[in-house]
This record gives C-alpha cells, structure tokens and sequence, in this order.
C-alpha cells in the first residue's frame, strides 16, 4: 500500500500542489485523473521519489519513502516517466538489462537474463528484443520501456502518461497488458492518464485530481457520474452505458 | 514558442509591475511545464511628457558618454599644443566609430533576435563574427595590401555566407530549446575560428588574426572610421521595418498568411546583419556579446515593446561600448587593453546573469 | 581488457550450450551480437597496430645514431617524453570528455569547450599576475604546480557543481553559462596577460603555449600517479556511469543517486583536465573527435568498452599526426591546430546529421 498524507509541493510563488492525501492499496490498477496542470505527475513523481517532497510524508508499505534507501526502494518500487531520450543506442534486451540494476549493479547474472526474458515475452517484444530503440515504432518502445520497469521485478510500478503519444490501437493494446501485469503479475500499477474512458475501463480505483488538490476518489462507477465528471474536468459532461460500462461524453 | 512575450502594443510598460517582468523567463527551454500566461494590460495612456523625459534622460547619458570619450586619453587635448588637431585625427573618428559601432551591433543582435525568436542570437553566438573574420583573412592572403575597401567587401560577403549557414543549420537541425541555437553557434564560430587560425599559422599571418581577435578603437585614426558611416543606413533601415523582421521570427507560415515576403524580409536582415559585422570586424575588431546584452538588458528594464525600444537600444549600445573604450585606455595607460577584452568580460558576466536570473524569476 | 571481453560473452562463448527453443542464444550484454563483438576486437586491434606503428616511428625514424649506442638511447629518450605527454593527453582528454558527456547527458558538449582548460588558463595567469615572477620563485617546481592543480579542480568542481545544482534548471542553461563563462575566463586571462609586466608575460607564455615538443616534462613525475589513479576510479565506476548515462529518472529510478554521481564524476573530470592543460595547455576539440569516434566505433553504451577505445583512438590520432607533420613535412607546431581543425569539422558534421543536441 501507498500512503499519501498532507504531502506539498511549491514551484515558485504561485503554483501549490496539495496538501494530498489518499492511498493506493495493493494490487490493481490506479488511476491518477484530472486536467492538464492538475499535479498528477508531480504526485507520481514525488510517490516514485524522483521529486523531493516538501511537506509531509509518503509512505510504500509502510516505510517512509525519505528515509528508505534508494536502492532499497529501487526494489519494492518502479517508475516511469514519460519523456526518455537516451543518449547511448540501445538495444531492447540492453535497456530492459539495466532494469535488473538494483539487483546486480550492472553485472547480469543467469538469473536476471530470466527476468529479462520473461519481461520481453509478456509485452511480446521477444521478436525485437535485439533491435535497437531508434528502430522500433513508438508503441514497440513504449512497451520497452515499461518492460524495463517490469524487469525491476517490484511491486509497485508507477507509469506516467504511458499512452502519451501512441495512438488508439497501441494505446488499447498498452492498457491491456497494464491491466494484466496487474492481474497476472501481481503489481500494484499506478497509472496518470487523461482519458476518463481509459481510465474508467481499465483502473480499479481512480483518484481525481484538480487544482493541485485530489478532489475524489473511488471506483470507476463512483466516478463516472456527470456531476462528479463536471466537478473533476469543469466541463459538462453525459455518461452513457456503453458494451462495456459507462461511457462519459463531453463533446 | 516565445512568441508570447514579443510585442505589446501600448507603449512604457515600466509602470504596470506586472509588465515589467523578466523577458528571460519564458524564453522557451523545453522542460518548462506552465504555460505562462501574458497578464492583461490594466494602464492608463501616458502622456507626451511621460513618454519623452526617459528619453531625453537617456541622450544626456549618451551626451555625456561622448564627451568622456573625446576628453579622455593620454594626450591632452585642451591644454597641450596641437591639441585641436590631436583631437580631430584621432577622438573625433574615435568617438564616432565607436558610437556607430555600439549602437549598430547591438542592433545586429536585435535583428537576429527578432528574425530567430530567440534571445540569445546574436553575431557573436552565431559565428558571424569569426566568418567576418575568416574573410578579412582570405581577402589578405589573395589580395595582399588589399585596400581597406577591398577587405570590407571580403569580410562582409563571408559574414554574409556564414550567417545564411547559420540559418541553413537552424532549419536543418531541430531545436527544441532555444538555448542550444547559441551553444551550436558559438560552436561553429569556434570551427570558423580554428580554420582562421590554421590559415594564418601556414601563411604567417597570425598576427592579423590577433589583431582581429582583439577589437580596438585604437587603430582608428584619420579616415580610418569613415566606412563605420555605412553601418547609420542599417542603423534607420531597422527603425522603418523593424516590425517585419518580428512577423518573419514568427516561421514562415504565419509570415506569408499575413502578406509578408518571407524570404525577402530574412535575407534583408541578414544583409543588414553581415554588413556591420563585416564594417565593423574590419575597422575595429569583434565585439563579443554586445548585440546579446544590449537588448536583453533594454527589454528587461522596459519591457518588450519594440517600437520604443529602438532608441534605447542604440543608446544602451552606445553606453556599454563607450564605458569599455574609456576604461580600455584608462586601466594601464599610456598603454591601451583591446576593448573586445573587456567587452568579452562584462558581456560574458551579463550574459550569465540573464541566463541565472531567468532561472531564478521563474 | 580480456576481462572485459569476457563478462560480456555475447555470443559464440555462449553458442557452445545452444537455448533450446530459440535459434540465437538470449542473453543480454555490450554486444547485440558475434559480429558486434568481432567488429570490436578488430577495432582494438587495428587501433593498437596504427598506435605501434606510429610509436615506432616516432622513435626510430631518421635516428641516425646506431643502436645500442649512447646516442642512440638519448635520442630515442627524448622522443620518448614526446610519446609519454602524447599518452597522457590522450587518455585525458578520452577519459575526462567520455565521462563529462555521460554526466551531463549529452553528446556535444566537452569538458574543453565548457571552459575548463580557460579556468586553468586564468589560474595560471592569475598566479604570475598577483604574485609576480619574485613570488613565483617561492614555491618550488612541485608546490606550485600541486597549488594550481589543486586550485583549478576546487574552482571547477564547485563553478559545475552549481551549475548542475538543479537551481538552474536544465542542463542546457547549464551548458551555455559553462559555454559563456568559458569565453569570459578566456578574456579574464588576455585581460590580465594584455596589463602585466612583459617580463612576467614571458614567463607565463612558456607555460601557456606549450605543445607536444616541448610539453614541460618537468612535472611528469607527478601527472602520471594522479591520471593513473584517477583513470583507475573511473574505470571502476564504469557500471555506474552506463547508468547515469540514461539520466536522472532513470538513474533514480533505479537507486542511483544521480546528482552524486554526476558530481563525483565532474570532480574526476576536473582532475583530469588540469593535468593534461599543464602539459600542453588548451585544445578544444581533441576531446570531442576522440569521443564521437568511439561512440561510433563501438556502437555500445558500456563505458569498459568505449573508454579503452577512446584512449587508443587518441594515441592513434596524436601519434600519427605528431609523427607525420614533425618527420614527414617538418611541421610539428601545426599537430594541435590541424587536430582541432579536423575536430571542429566532424563536430560540425555530427550536429548536422544528428540534427539535435
């Protein structure tokens, strides 16, 4: 479980975001919600420990995330933004290797070429595994990347905006394995998004954020009611019954 | 992406605090999060007078700069024999090469500014400079004894070619943030630089290039100046179409949506640009950072309005360039430091300010 | 480097016990594949013959005294100091541009066009200029040059460190103030050279200006423990840096500390390149050639093998080019101009075709 509680962050004069406070059980998926601006990422950032934390304290299975080591932390929990340029060409096999770090400091052992493999296979990137990133599509590197953090073998995995930049097919076909690292896996997966629907469908839990602040939380059918919805987006909204649950509309 | 800070219409800025802001802090840099927003103009329309006194304020600056300038030296012109005539062969072309060369650097930098959206172009961070350079050089090994003419030509036309380079670099190379169009142009001055001096080691002219290298008023005697007078038609070219050069910063697609010649109006910048780096290269030496600091330093006392900037721009320009000069001949006299030296010291160190201080203000 | 070699067995060592399903063993390492892997050894090898060759005929070319004779080995030991300041630049310059470009993240920028030969430069001047040619006379050969190492890798390592603090934001502010404050020292010391004694500014050009012939040897005993300790720390943090090299998130992400890593590396950088400006002074693209070529040559983001790489290319290069223009067409002040021309030109080159930062 990750607990937030009272946690702050300023940039400059103006921008607050929080105090948040909510908590993220174990297992399923999570989705961090809400307009453009709204803090998602900075809260995500500050849960993955990329980001200091100004005032109060995030906890990851009840260890507090300031005073855990980072290597230590670096095993119980992964994160991913969304911008990654690499300046050394990579191959996938090499990049989802450097996920296996906090384990072998570099060296790959026979038991980390496992985790390797067996992260390649669940996001079938195996028939690529030798191509180097700058020859894959954008979705082929995407799913590289959260192999990498699968490869990390940790409980929690922390994605930021994962379905940026890919378009309809790949970003359905990303939601999908994110929801069975979460089923068949077993990881906690936290997930920022802009897409109500997306979310909706896909999260188990969904955590509403606006100005800085988490305005609600619950599970998708708690959400997905227009008032909730205009409150969260300051748009109004229609929600309709879908083949597959309801379905926000907003234009 | 800068577009957003460009130009407000209404004129003195100074008075709203909420104007008067840092013109550093959205000079795009792609991690930049928040959008920032352009506060709404609240002000009430200032009077003539309102308008007028910071500028009459602003030429007795100038005045007074100018008159420092042609009383200060190791001769005394007023008192010692000959005097008068000290003063015309050397303070006079002194003086007024320097207050044309000040004023119209800075505007070659305020010109490249405006045609690239970006602050911190300028000759000297884009490598026009070591072009002149390079071709002051050239035009002295085909032409050795070249006439002072001659060699204008030379230097302009290669600052010329090199700043269209420059431009080719820039459509050719995707920059995401601003901040890397100077690293990269800084760069290629280097390269045009180590060419030049390669030149020079094999047909012994490094001296020359030294002399380049080190800008200084004073070799400026006699008619030496008189070419300097080229760089006062660039200098009014720019107060009539400053204004283009900021629609064809926007790219040429919004240029051409509203009726401009985009072409036309970039290589007319770029002339403009080649032809006072190449006069002034030739005639005094580079001036490193001037046309950077100038307007960077105007726009951020005064806010971004262009129009009634232009003046203050050659002012400021003449201010720095005057202030170098004087403590140039002041600091070992009888002896003299190139002002570029100096120049390159002060520039340096305002440049990095702006640069911490856009940081810091965001 | 054998051990290298083998901690990173991609393919044919590992071919004897075939995977069974797939056709190509799986396993991850520096090399994609056998032919990766032989391209890199050939490399080596190519590198160490051209480096051998040049070696020997630095030495040996137009040595007219027999061998064996006392003559002989005096010539060969003179030329030798020529080959000891050429290895040490080398390894410099490779090390110190290799780690620099994997700290900050990019690779364009080095060390030397960041300014940090021009800091050493201004301590340099600075010295002569505040304490004169008498004050000079009062720390011997050995204090002195402790002192301006020492001085110059305090400056550097804080004037960097805060640079990357964070508190300027993205590292290309941070490369262009570096860019900047290079310039400005670079004036700060012709400032300082244009108004001090002439006899004082004679003293320091015979230091400023040096070149491979006559680097000042006098200091040699003392440049190659400090490089050779400093080689060894970056070598054995070579790992970390494959790390750093994918930036902060990553690094962090991974429990990296990234901004100590990067600091500790600038520190070794700085240590470096004030060891290599005190033989030979200032050379902006040695650093940047060196590197591209072996960024490109081995294709790989393991530091074991490209530093080693990055060494002997720089050997290579200098050598060959030291021997060629001093002993071939007798122009052996042009060696550092010519390199840094070819430099600037692939420099250019590379932002051409990479068309970013």
């Amino acid at each position: 479980m990750i607990t937030l509680e009272n946690v702050s962050k300023t940039y400059g004069a103006e921008t607050t975001i929080g105090p948040v406070s909510f908590e993220i059980p174990a297992g399923g998926v999570t989705a961090l919600v809400g307009p453009n601006g709204a803090g998602k990422s900075t809260v995500l950032t500050m849960m993955g420990r990329l980001q200091e934390v100004d005032s109060g304290t995030i906890t990851v299975n009840g260890r507090d995330i300031t005073g855990t080591s980072s290597r230590e932390l670096a095993k119980t929990l992964a994160i991913l933004r969304q911008e990654n340029h690499f300046i050394t060409r990579l191959t996938v096999r090499q990049l989802v290797g450097f996920g296996r770090y906090p384990y072998s400091r570099g060296r790959i052992t026979v038991e980390d070429e496992k985790y390797i493999s067996e992260a390649i296979d669940f996001l079938n990137l195996t028939a690529y595994e030798n191509r180097y990133l700058d020859q894959l599509s954008g979705g082929q590197r995407q799913r590289a990347y959260v192999a990498m953090v699968l490869a990390q073998d940790t409980d929690y995995v922390l994605l930021d905006e994962p379905l940026n930049n890919l378009d309809m097919q790949h970003s359905v076909q990303m939601m999908k394995q994110l929801r069975r690292t979460a089923d068949v896996l077993g990881r906690t997966v936290v997930i920022v998004m802009h897409d109500i629907n997306f979310a909706a469908a896909y999260a188990d839990q969904i955590v509403a954020m606006n100005d800085g602040r988490v305005s609600t939380v619950g599970t998708p059918a708690e959400i997905m009611r227009p008032d909730v919805l205009q409150g969260i987006f300051h748009t109004p909204f229609e929600v309709v019954d879908g083949p597959a649950g309801p379905l926000a509309v907003y234009y | 992406m800068t577009s957003a800070h460009t130009s407000t219409q209404a004129p003195g800025p100074a008075a709203d605090p909420a104007l008067r802001r840092d013109p550093m802090a959205r000079a795009a840099d792609g991690d930049d999060r928040f959008c920032w927003v352009p506060p709404v103009p609240v002000r009430r329309p200032k009077t003539r007078w309102q308008r007028t006194w910071p500028l009459l304020v602003g030429g007795l600056i100038t005045l007074a700069v100018v008159v420092t300038s042609l009383f200060v030296g190791v001769y005394d012109v007023v008192n010692a024999e000959g005097g008068w005539a000290m003063f015309q062969t050397t303070r006079v072309p002194r003086t007024v090469s320097l207050v044309l060369a000040g004023s119209a650097m800075a505007m070659a930098g305020l010109v490249m500014q405006l045609m690239t959206q970006n602050r911190f172009v300028e000759p000297t961070t884009t490598g026009t400079t070591e072009w002149a350079g390079l071709g002051l050089l050239i035009t002295l090994i085909l032409f050795p004894g070249a006439p002072l003419m001659v060699r204008m030509v030379g230097a302009i036309v290669f600052a010329l070619v090199g700043t269209l380079v420059f431009f080719l670099f820039l459509r050719r190379v995707t920059l995401k943030s601003s901040l890397i169009v100077p690293i990269v142009g800084i760069m290629l001055g280097a390269v045009v630089g180590a060419a030049s001096t390669f030149l020079a080691l094999e047909t012994d002219m490094l001296q020359q290039v030294g002399q380049w290298f080190n800008g200084s008023f004073t070799s400026v005697v006699g008619s030496r100046y008189l070419p300097m007078w080229a760089t006062l038609v660039v200098l009014v070219a720019v107060f009539v179409i400053a204004d283009r050069f900021t629609v064809a910063g926007l790219g040429k697609d919004i240029a051409t949506n509203v009726g401009l010649n985009y072409t036309a109006v970039v290589f007319t910048g770029v002339t403009m640009v080649a032809l006072v780096t190449g006069v002034t290269t030739v005639v005094i030496g580079s001036l490193p950072f001037l046309g950077l600091v100038v307007p960077n330093l105007v726009s951020m006392v005064r806010g971004d309005d262009l129009r009634s900037n232009l003046p203050w721009v050659c002012m400021v320009g003449v201010w720095i360039v005057g202030v170098c000069d004087i403590l140039a001949r002041v600091v070992i006299a009888p002896f003299e430091v190139p002002v570029s030296v100096i120049l390159g010291i002060v520039g340096a160190g305002v440049f990095v300010f702006l640069l911490v201080r856009r940081r810091r203000g965001a | 480097m054998p051990d290298v070699l083998k901690t990173s067995s991609a393919g044919p060592d590992s071919a004897q016990a075939p995977a069974s399903t797939a056709d190509r063993p799986r396993q991850s390492g520096p090399f994609t594949d056998s032919r990766h892997r032989t391209r890199y050894i050939l490399l080596v090898a190519v590198l160490v013959l051209v480096s051998a060759g040049s070696t020997l005929g630095i030495l040996l070319w137009d040595n007219k005294a027999a061998p064996g004779t006392r003559a002989f080995e005096l010539i060969v030991g003179m030329r030798m100091d020529a080959l000891v300041v050429i290895a040490v630049v080398a390894f410099c310059q490779a090390f110190a541009t290799v780690s620099f470009q994997t700290a900050t993240g990019n690779r364009i920028i080095t060390p030397s066009i960041m300014g940090f030969e021009a800091l050493y430069t201004v301590i340099q001047t600075a010295t002569v200029f505040f304490l004169g040619a008498a004050g000079l006379t009062l720390f011997a050969g050995g204090a002195q040059f402790f002192l301006q190492a020492g001085a110059m890798v305090l400056f550097a390592t804080a004037l960097y460190t805060w640079l990357l603090s964070g508190r300027l934001g993205s590292i290309h502010i941070m490369l262009l103030v570096g860019v900047v404050i290079g310039g400005g020292l670079g004036s700060l010391s012709s400032f300082m050279q244009r108004i001090m004694d002439p006899n004082e500014f004679d003293l320091l050009t015979a230091r400023l200006f040096g070149n491979i012939g006559n680097a000042d040897t006098a200091n040699l005993k003392y440049v190659i423990p400090i490089v050779a300790v400093t080689g060894l720390v970056i070598w054995l943090r070579a790992r970390r840096m494959n790390l750093v090299a994918l930036g902060a998130d990553v690094t962090n992400n991974l429990g990296l500390n990234h901004k100590r890593e990067v600091m500790v590396s600038l520190f070794l950088v700085s240590v470096l390149m004030s060891m290599t400006t005190s033989l030979i002074g200032p050379m902006t693209f040695l650093g940047f050639l060196v590197a591209t070529l072996a960024y490109s040559a081995t294709d790989t983001y393991d530091h074991r093998l490209v530093l080693p790489v990055a060494f002997l290319i720089g050997y290579a290069i200098l050598s060959t080019a030291y021997f060629v223009l001093r002993h071939v067409f007798y122009a052996q002040g042009a060696v550092t101009v010519i390199i840094e021309l070819v430099g600037g030109l692939v420099f250019l080159f590379v932002i051409m075709r990479k068309g970013r930062l």
